[in-house]
């Protein structure tokens, strides 16, 4: 753990992450700063995923229903109590949701094919649950659930002290530092004692469990710790757009969530935040120019990635990287 | 006692893999399961780690009622074994499977100096950072081997260590066991007629998931039934 926090790469990866969030108000426009900030947020919800699936080796396809959950929990305990209850509320919930849907998969061991399709069953009961609730009978103290039209009027994140909510530059600033506190909160994570039980779970739980660890047990942790941290960038983006409704609970939404990973690179650290960054950019410029329908994009994008970079586009950056090495060390001899 | 299972079956379909066994090892023995392919070794390694439930019957292991227990709680007691495949963390270094494995018992510092002992036990110091899928086959039967003593397990149980290996290797890992014997008790199951010769002191024969004989190594080999069952195909040959 001490040479992690003080070896030259982490020092960088923080300076130079820390310097871009800094740096950014000073030459974006207010348009271009809204949009980065759902672009941390997405930054955020894809390295959940990668934690749960791509660091625990849990097939959480459906993984942005936590992003739902944390929106909506947001959006009802904001509206009654304000933000700081909401945001809290944004980590509980989702958390307590995975506890017990981890418990009976984890504990009951399902496999790991039958548990993707599970979470995906859950995406779909939710997204059909929520649309199903225009009537004011789903009224929560003063939030309606509002069905299809979903939360209207959700609160901004305002702090206990303050006069004022966050405006949009103090917003963009806590997504894009939360985004760099959870990859950070990852790379010490892997290397910690417990993080290696935790990819020694993924590489081999049987030989985990013949050593003596409970892989039941450490895949919980994971995926409670991952739908938190989805749950929290689900607040974000309801607070962002004050709104939240049930298309975070659509398959086509969570299809989205594993196109950044495993564009980015699955399993790497800092490739889901590479994916989440530059799909999200691209959407929202093919958005803009009309050019292609994003979801066709979007298809597109995953069959490439899968056929032409199985990795992830960091591990093949890194290997295009080391192979011009080679070759400039084979010329410099 | 450190082993002991009371009319031991698991069924499989209508298939009996282990038929009611009734097995007991005492304190420090070395006991050799032999028996021919198919006769239910493995079967009753994975009964006794809990990886499998028996069908009927009872296993207490080092004094506790194991029979329903999970695999890491008889883990837990004190239990380490080498499965029949290869069962490593392949992504991760050599050293880093055995630091896992040393954590069980070690904390902090002394878990790291007992993985790197293990190390040289196994002879791979020079390759201790590289990744066990890139090892040969029989370094990687050591990984797992070391894997299994770091923990210092008070029962090890070893499902064919010296598979696959060749002549100086199953040497090597006989000598290895010799070391790391101590006051531990063992099964291993090996069909290296060779590697029982030279370390088995009792040996168990195991025929269609039964107990067929229970003896010294020259009674064993002097027996007309177990020639018949198993080692009439197996004289003069090291592998199978
Ligand atoms: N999971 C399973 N499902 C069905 N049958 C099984 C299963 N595991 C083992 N068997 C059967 O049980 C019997 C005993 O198998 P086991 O692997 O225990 O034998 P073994 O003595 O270890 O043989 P070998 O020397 O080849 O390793 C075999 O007939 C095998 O086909
Ligand atoms: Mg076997």
């Amino acid at each position: 753990m001490k040479t992690e926090l003080t070896s030259p790469a982490f020092i960088a990866a923080l300076v130079i992450g820390g310097a871009i969030v800094f740096a950014a108000p000073l030459f974006l426009e207010t348009y271009d700063l809204f949009n980065f900030t759902v672009f941390a947020i997405m930054a955020m919800l894809a390295i959940s995923l990668n934690f749960v699936w791509g660091i625990g080796g849990i097939l959480s396809l459906g993984q942005a229903l936590f992003f739902g959950l944390g929106g909506y929990a947001y959006a009802i305990t904001a509206i009654n109590l304000g933000s700081g209850w909401g945001l809290l509320a944004a980590i509980a919930v989702p958390c307590l949701f995975a506890l017990i849907v981890g418990y009976v998969a984890f504990y009951g061991r399902i496999s790991d094919v039958y548990f993707g399709v599970v979470s995906l069953t859950i995406s779909l009961i939710l997204y059909n649950f929520v649309n199903s609730t225009s009537d004011a009978f789903y009224t929560i103290g003063a939030a309606r659930l509002g069905g299809y039209n979903g939360i209207p009027s959700v609160p901004p994140i305002q702090a206990p002290w303050a006069a004022q909510p966050l405006g949009f530059e103090a917003m963009y600033m806590l997504c894009a530092l939360t985004a760099l506190v959870f990859y950070l909160g990852v790379r010490l994570f892997v290397r910690a004692p417990f993080g290696r039980v935790i990819v020694a779970v993924r590489e081999n739980d049987l030989r985990a469990e013949l050593l003596g660890y409970d892989p039941r047990y450490h895949r919980l942790v994971v995926f409670a710790i991952g739908a938190a941290m989805s749950g929290l960038a689900g607040a974000f983006f309801a607070a962002w757009g004050a709104f939240i409704g049930p298309d975070t609970f659509s398959v086509s939404f969570a299809a989205q969530a594993i196109i950044w990973v495993l564009f980015g690179g699955l399993g790497t650290l800092i490739g889901p935040v590479v994916g989440a960054l530059s799909v999200s950019w691209f959407t929202t410029w093919l958005g803009e120019v009309r050019l292609l329908d994003p979801n066709i994009a979007l298809g597109l994008l995953f069959i490439i990635s899968v056929l032409l970079v199985p990795n992830g586009m960091v591990p093949a950056l890194r290997r295009v990287l080391e192979r011009l090495r080679i070759v400039k060390e084979r010329a410099d001899t | 006692m450190i082993v002991e299972t009371s009319d031991l079956w698991r069924t499989f379909g209508g298939v009996a893999a282990v038929a009611g066994v009734n097995f007991r090892l005492e304190p420090g023995e070395l006991r050799c399961l032999i028996g021919s392919n198919g006769a239910g070794k493995s079967t009753f390694f994975k009964l006794l780690t809990g990886q499998l439930r028996p069908s009927k019957g009872h296993i207490s292991i080092l004094g506790r009622q194991t029979t329903t227990s999970q695999p890491f709680e008889i883990s837990r007691l004190g239990v380490g074994i080498k499965t029949q495949v290869p069962n490593l963390f392949e992504g991760l270094s050599v050293r880093e499977n055995l630091h896992l494995a040393a954590r069980r018992t070690y904390a902090g510092k002394a878990a790291r100096l007992a993985a790197e002992a293990m190390l040289d036990d196994i002879e791979l110091a020079d390759r201790a950072g590289v990744p066990v899928r890139e090892l040969s086959h029989g370094q990687r039967q050591w990984v797992e081997l070391g894997m299994v003593l770091v923990s210092e397990p008070k029962l090890v149980l070893l499902d064919e260590p010296a598979a696959g290996m060749t002549q100086a290797e199953v040497e090597r890992t006989a000598m290895l066991l010799q070391r790391m014997r101590k006051d531990r008790a063992f099964i291993i199951v090996e069909h290296d007629m060779h590697f029982v010769r030279n370390i088995a002191e009792r040996v168990t024969v195991f025929h269609r998931g039964r107990i067929l004989v229970e003896d010294t190594m020259e009674a064993v080999t002097s027996n007309a039934e177990v020639r018949n069952a198993y080692l009439g195909q197996k004289f003069g040959k090291d592998h199978d």
